[in-house]
């Protein structure tokens, strides 16, 4: 599948020698890229490769040991609080509250990231509508399937419309025509001009991205579209560029 | 792993230790209107026990109430006048023991050492002078709870081990649960100020907490029949300030486990079971080896039982519950603040 950007354009995340120390541990080593408004901007790596520890970086909920970046506009040194109110976030376990109903979800989210009150319900049903299940409004989620789950948690976590959504291994778990499903939300979302951000350890998912950045060890190895990584490394898909990766990595220790 | 291995001797030692109901240096103060060679002799025969202590005594009989409100004193010992006089004339001779019934254990067992006691000297003083003395006559007047009712030391006990349970560990678990379902991060990451989020988690069960408090209150005067003599709206801010400080303590244990399990253990073993044992609300403070006196006076359940028995069993006034009201609310804040920063770094 392929995506297109609309042209004229500027960053809505940038990173500079962004880095996060544990101690002696390095866990993002130094990482510079940009992400394009409107991308599907993969964040590639295995798991360990320190892409959970930059995502957090990005969203605010963690601060960088040195080095800077912007998102959405605001610094991420000094004003956190000011990203956090201009993106969304979906998180690995999908987050939501299972003990609360489908609509009172959306609702949390909606009313925590100020839609006013009056709208809330009419996005809602909306917002239902297009997922497919208007009907299932007042059940509880824990009562969903998987697939529904994750439809629901993206969909709440670009509820209040942000400029960019950072998705956090978002298709851990779910069967691969779920998988399909799911990105074409994504794509979905994009049109609608949000950025999307999404790290993930399933190198086929990373052909749906316009551009693709590769961890290994806390650095950015690679950063170009799929097509060129592939043709780069005379490989004809994402799993077999991510293994040259891996093995220079292992040949350099 | 620590924990498993540490956690017996530490369960077996306290055990061992606090629960002791035997007494120790009993402090006792004397009202001797007759001051002569039998009351002294009695006085010295207690005080050299180990089991008593003399701490005062007492010139101003309208003392012999007042002197048990400070808390050291457990027993007084009133000698009738004229005492030896009336031992070899009259048979009239009289000891009252009054002692603080609101631990009615302790006063059952203060009021049988010293029986006993006092018996022995008459028993000496028969081999001594081969003669039958007169009976001394031993009456027992229990301040605060004359009837005994364990009752007076369980209602202010399970108040304050409730309010713990509740707001300690049903607070840390709550948020320890959203740390491991994933929501937190969520919450974490969305423009909702830390300080809210904190509130929001903490409101419900402060709220649950007051329920309980006036529920425990209610069944524990109309039921059971525990008075509560002094003001209650003393005894609700003093509940009040004991609910913040174990709320803080919630927070505390949710900034320092990552899951339910570990949040639920944490309440327990080092909440509840010290409170427990170590609050005075089983085994009494005094009777504990001294390291553990020490411990006792970092667990905040010990004050707050203390204070509320002296508002609800004594009808004691703000003044002579100030030393613990003090303490509970430098608790408060502390741990507040502690548990605040906490939950902040975690974020890093």
């Amino acid at each position: 599948m392929f995506h297109a950007i609309k042209p004229g354009i500027m960053n809505v995340i940038e990173a500079r020698d962004l880095t996060k120390r544990f101690g002696h541990f390095t866990a993002v080593d130094a990482i510079t890229f940009n992400v394009k408004k409107g991308e599907i901007f993969g964040f590639l790596g295995a798991n360990g490769a320190g892409k959970t520890t930059a995502m957090r970086m990005l969203c605010g909920l963690s601060k960088p040991t040195s080095g800077a970046g912007q998102v959405a506009g605001f610094d991420i040194n000094k004003n956190p609080e000011r990203i956090k109110e201009n993106i969304g976030y979906m998180s690995q376990k999908f987050a939501l509250y299972e003990d609360l109903k489908v609509w009172e979800n959306l609702r949390l989210f909606g009313g925590i990231y100020g839609i006013p009150e009056k709208e809330i319900g009419n996005r809602i049903d909306e917002l239902l509508t297009t997922l497919g299940f208007k009907s299932e409004k007042n059940m509880m989620v824990k009562s969903l399937p998987l697939g529904w789950k994750q439809k629901l948690a993206f969909s709440a976590a670009i509820f209040h419309e942000p400029k960019i959504v950072f998705l956090d291994e978002p298709t851990g778990g779910v069967d691969p025509a779920a998988r399909r499903q799911f990105w074409e939300l994504i794509y979905d979302a994009s049109d609608r001009g949000i950025t999307v951000f999404v790290t993930t350890h399933y190198m086929d998912e990373a052909e749906y991205c316009n551009r693709v950045s590769i961890m290994v060890d806390g650095r950015i190895d690679a950063l170009d579209s799929p097509a060129n990584l592939k043709e780069k490394y005379h490989v004809q898909t994402m799993d077999e560029v991510f293994f040259q990766l891996a093995r220079k990595a292992k040949a350099k220790v | 792993m620590i924990i498993l291995l540490v956690l017996p001797v530490l369960m077996i030692l306290m055990f061992g230790f606090a629960i002791s109901t035997e007494i120790k240096n009993a402090r006792f103060a004397v009202y001797d209107p007759s001051h002569d060679l039998a009351t002294q002799k009695i006085i010295d025969k207690i005080n050299s026990s180990e089991y008593f202590t003399l701490d005062t005594y007492i010139i101003d009989p309208s003392q012999i109430e007042t002197v048990f409100q400070k808390g050291e004193i457990g027993l007084v010992v009133e000698f009738s006048e004229n005492f030896y006089k009336n031992i070899v004339q009259t048979g009239e001779a009289q000891i009252l023991l009054i002692a603080d019934g609101t631990d009615p254990n302790t006063a059952s067992t203060l009021v049988n050492y010293v029986s006993r006691l006092i018996a022995a000297y008459q028993l000496e003083q028969m081999v001594l002078t081969g003669k039958l003395p007169y009976q001394i006559d031993v009456k027992v007047k229990l301040l605060y709870n004359p009837t005994l009712k364990g009752a007076y030391t369980t209602v202010p006990g399970v108040m304050g081990l409730i309010l713990m349970l509740i707001c300690a560990m049903m607070t840390s678990v709550s948020i320890a649960r959203e740390k491991e379902l994933g929501t937190m991060e969520v919450i974490l990451v969305s423009p909702m100020p830390p300080l809210l989020i904190i509130l929001s988690k903490v409101i419900p069960y402060f709220t649950i907490s007051i329920i309980n408090y006036l529920t425990i209150l209610a069944l524990g005067v109309y039921v059971l029949d525990v008075p509560v003599e002094g003001s209650f709206i003393l005894l609700s801010l003093l509940s009040l300030l004991f609910i913040f400080v174990s709320l803080a303590l919630g927070l505390l244990i949710s900034s320092l486990v990552r899951t339910q399990m570990a949040a639920l253990l944490g309440s327990v073993m080092g909440l509840m079971l010290p409170a427990v044992l170590l609050s005075g609300l089983m085994f009494p403070i005094e009777n504990m080896p001294l390291f553990l006196q020490v411990i006792a006076q970092f667990i905040p359940a010990k004050w707050f039982i203390a204070a509320v028995k002296e508002v609800m069993i004594m009808g004691l006034g703000v003044g002579s519950i100030l030393r613990e009201m003090a303490v509970l609310g430098i608790m408060a804040i502390v741990l507040i603040t502690l548990s605040l920063r906490k939950f902040k770094t975690r974020l890093e």
